[in-house]
């Protein structure tokens, strides 16, 4: 299993990322630069937390243009994974390969707490180690982390079972005090219709390990790796 | 010439910046005001060979990087000088 995690200027959780998939869970892992060209194989990009461009214009708006996601949307499109992470999410909507937008917090604020996460459905590389119903349990940090979409593209998500993850009470039910940032329909995150594209707004490379109070992000990681072992996509 | 951007949130996309500044007008004592919503606003020059190519040329912007249109419309104005 060979995972890319790409460092855009502004990133942040870029070496999270890689210490918890190194350091905890024993993967190989290559630091791409956002103005390389992609290059190599790999079976997981990932597009980790922070303030990309500085948030500038709309947070992922100018990274969506770096270099890299040439090679990044060409990667997906042949069908190899890709996970975004709270900035990553917002570029993967930014660059279209993921439905909808994340908008300023419903309460203004920036949230920085743990949050509980329901798993909605199973059937992706990326929760098939999960169950259904099962909570999670990780931090979110974020200002635009409000997820909207129009009423024709939710219907769109709700038919295609796309929606992974929803912020949920310590009960596993979906409540409007359980959602951090005013998110339609709780959903905290989302796949692609062909399920190999997903971004999410919690970080699980900070709950990786019990000693940060959750190994839940490290379930998640653990779940992408045991659905591609013994698979390398190749990319040129 | 001279091109003035505008974009707005889009009806039905929560505007929470936008509430809270009408909230703050009503606590002075705007009371009359309504419907306040945030935008943003671009100005910039930009050299075209005409008024249709400079329109054609900043819709292509718009649509590219400027706005989004999942949640952002725009209008912009285009002035000689």
């Amino acid at each position: 299993m060979r995972w890319g995690v790409i460092t855009f200027p502004g990133s942040c959780d870029d070496h999270d990322v890689v210490d918890c998939l190194k350091s905890d869970l024993g993967q190989k892992v290559k630091v791409l630069w956002h103005k390389d060209e992609l290059v190599g194989n790999f079976d997981c990009l990932v597009l980790p937390g922070g303030f990309s461009y500085g948030d500038y214009l709309r947070c992922g708006a100018m990274a969506r243009f770096s270099p890299i996601m040439r090679g990044v949307v060409k990667f997906a499109q042949s069908g190899g994974l890709v996970l975004g992470v709270c900035n990553g999410f917002q570029i993967l909507c930014e660059s279209g390969l993921l439905p909808g937008a994340l908008v300023r917090n419903s309460g203004l604020q920036f949230v920085c707490q743990p949050v509980h996460l329901r798993v909605e459905e199973t059937d992706t590389p990326f929760t098939s180690s999960l169950k259904k119903g099962q909570l999670l349990r990780m931090p979110v940090k974020h200002g635009e982390g409000c997820y909207y979409a129009d009423p024709k593209t939710l219907e769109t998500l709700r038919k295609n079972r796309q929606v992974l993850l929803r912020y949920v009470d310590a009960k596993g039910k979906p409540t409007a005090s359980a959602n951090p940032n005013g998110s339609l329909e709780n959903i905290a995150g989302i796949c692609n219709q062909a399920r190999n594209v997903f971004g999410l707004m919690p970080h699980p490379e900070d709950a990786c390990s019990t000693l940060l109070g959750s190994d839940d992000g490290a379930k998640l990681f653990m779940s992408i790796a045991t659905a591609r072992s013994g698979r390398v996509s190749s990319h040129a | 010439m001279r091109v003035k951007i505008f974009v707005s949130l889009k009806n039905g996309v929560l505007d929470p910046q936008g509430k809270a500044i009408e909230r703050s007008l009503h606590t002075f004592g705007y009371n009359e005001v309504r419907d306040l919503r945030m935008g943003k606003f671009l100005e910039l020059e930009v050299d075209a060979p005409s008024r249709e190519s400079a329109e054609a040329r900043i819709r292509e912007m718009c649509d590219k990087l400027l706005a989004n249109p999942v949640i952002e419309d725009y209008r912009f104005e285009i002035s000689s000088d």
